[in-house]
């Protein structure tokens, strides 16, 4: 056919490789996905509204959002801690610290919930000492908080990392010599310029919790109005075969993803963008 | 020189408090998993790993990770060829197309094959008509497992085939290669270390999975339970030995992934320092 327009080069294969991108795409992404919103779509206004409104439902909507939150803002805190720690120091045992940050990445989520759960009940290595005092860990909204906090771990380390990494420390020294602390170096110089990484990794964290199913189920207890999350909510509306209960709650955690996904795009475009600037 | 580093005991301070809580939040539960298997010795642990349950709960996560992977192996490499190499319009929509399936929770996931495939679902009719069962049953799983695992490969390889630039392919087609003689000569040799890092992610969700494979799954010992799916069954029926010891063959697994993933991170770092160390001269007469 000679289609070789300028900007295609003279490379072969773009009408293959796209098509078949395309289509793969399409069959096992966005077909699936949109059915889910033509399902809500064919209810009744009244329907939704009633489904989604029920006390039960926004209660697990209450404990979702807020354990995503607290778990997204201890990781913020901690994972600029820990990047900080693996860039600027050095101490035995690095590499093994830098390499296991990612285990909550590759250990299925099955196994840490149940690690996590055996862990913080009450007889376990971590929840006995809570309950001396009195103070209950699983079965809490604490303990989804537990899970989310690992379960999100890694991702403000490895947003802030590398930007922290090709930090131009001539900057610090010029701070120190103007007379600036170490503490007001760190607050009003590294930090504004970490803050978009920040951000990214604290957006990622949130998704991910939010969404988050095998690590909480098992430490939840999964009690109604107090530790039942959305996901969960979904799986239990699903085993009663109540298909349309499911797909409203879920076209609502699904707009939520979306938008997350947005939030998340414009803290990665502007982190590249104060490096371009640099 | 001004000095730019925190009092030593600052710093002790910061990598104490940064250790503890790594300590807390990894270490601690992965040493569990292991110390709960093995709690009741080492005889009880084999038992609970050579049942036939779970030797057919390791087959059928095996064999979903030999399906879906592949298949995303095939799509990330097709996709990255075309984004990395050629410029066309909605490259960017298409980048956060790709991402989609992230940002969907795992039970949203196994949720969407239900509504397409499930008795109440949009081909449910027409697939019951012909006696093909695909939720409660392995192609769910192989779908909802291939759904989740979909982003990885072509993530890895997008950035490390725009990294490569094309002027080596262009060179090897005007000098008369055929497209697949480039692909497999010239372009495979350049990427297979971002290709090998995208298989081990991909493979350690696909055998990792638990929420989207538990929505399809149905929970049929022995014939749709994969080992994520085993582990829960065993925990909830109090036979916590099992559990763990079912779930130490996934441990070690995350353990395996983690350092395969760290040796090709300082393999790769080692090779963009020689790249960088050469001279300029020597880059511009390859340009």
């Amino acid at each position: 056919m000679g289609k070789r327009m300028k900007s295609k080069g003279i490379l072969p294969g773009f009408g293959l490789t796209i098509g078949y991108t395309l289509v793969y795409l399409s069959l096992l992404v966005l077909i699936p996905l949109s059915i889910l919103f033509l399902q809500t779509a064919s209810m009744t206004w009244e329907q939704f509204w009633l489904t989604v409104t029920d006390q039960r439902v926004l209660a697990s909507f209450q404990v979702s959002f807020l354990t995503a939150f607290f778990a997204a803002c201890m990781n913020a805190v901690f994972g600029v801690l820990v990047a900080w720690v693996l860039v600027r120091y050095h101490f035995p045992g690095k590499r093994f610290i830098d390499g296991i940050v990612d285990l909550p990445f590759a250990l299925p989520t099955a196994v840490a919930g149940i690690a996590l759960a055996s862990i913080y009940s009450e007889n376990g290595w971590i929840g006995q000492l809570f309950a001396a005092w009195g103070m209950k860990i699983a079965y809490t909204p604490v303990g989804i908080f537990v899970a989310l906090t690992f379960i999100g771990l890694p991702f403000v380390v490895r947003t802030v990392q590398p930007v922290l990494q090709d930090w131009d420390r001539q900057v610090e020294e010029a701070a120190a010599t103007l007379g600036a602390s170490r503490l007001q170096t760190f607050l009003r110089v590294i930090l504004p310029h970490l803050l978009p990484a920040i951000l990214t990794g604290f957006a990622l964290a949130f998704a991910r919790a939010l969404g988050e199913y095998g690590s909480v189920v098992f430490i939840s207890g999964n009690m109604p109005f107090q530790t039942e999350i959305v996901p969960l909510l979904i799986m239990t509306k699903l085993e009663q075969f109540d298909y349309t209960g499911a797909t409203a709650i879920a076209s609502i955690m699904l707009v939520a993803s979306f938008f997350m996904l947005l939030v998340i795009n414009f803290f990665q475009w502007k982190t590249n963008k104060l490096d371009a600037a640099r | 020189m001004t000095d730019t580093s925190e009092p030593g005991y600052v710093r002790w301070l910061l990598i104490a408090v940064a250790l503890i809580f790594m300590g807390l939040f990894l270490v601690v539960p992965l040493i569990a998993v292991f110390s709960e298997a093995f709690s009741e010795g080492i005889g009880l642990f084999l038992q609970a790993v050579k049942e036939p349950d779970t030797l057919s709960a390791v087959k059928l996560t095996l064999l979903t990770a030999a399906i879906s992977v592949p298949a995303n192996v095939v799509f990330g490499v097709a996709a990255a060829w075309a984004i990395a190499k050629f410029s066309f319009r909605g490259k960017n929509l298409l980048l956060t197309l790709i991402d989609l399936p992230f940002a969907v929770s795992p039970v949203i996931s196994g949720l969407i094959f239900v509504l397409l495939f499930g008795t109440q679902g949009v081909l449910g009719p027409w697939l019951a008509a012909h006696d093909i069962k695909i939720i409660f049953a392995v192609p769910g799983i192989v779908l909802a497992t291939t759904f989740v695992t979909f982003p990885f490969v072509a993530r890895e390889l997008i950035p490390v085939m725009e990294a490569q630039g094309k002027d080596e392919e262009e060179a090897a087609i005007s000098l008369g290669a055929s497209g697949w003689q480039t692909f497999w000569r010239i372009t495979l040799p350049n990427i297979k270390w971002g290709l090998l890092y995208g298989v081990i992610l991909c493979n350690a969700r696909a055998m990792g999975e638990f929420g989207a494979v538990s929505v399809v799954s149905g929970h049929i010992r022995g014939m749709t339970n994969t080992l994520p799916l085993h582990v829960e069954i065993l925990y909830n029926e109090y036979q916590f030995v099992a559990a763990f010891a079912a779930a130490t063959l996934l441990a070690v697994l995350a353990l395996v992934t983690l350092v395969l993933k760290s040796l090709i991170e300082w393999k790769t770092e080692g090779q963009q320092r020689e790249n960088e160390a050469l001279p300029e001269i020597i880059r511009e007469a390859s340009a």
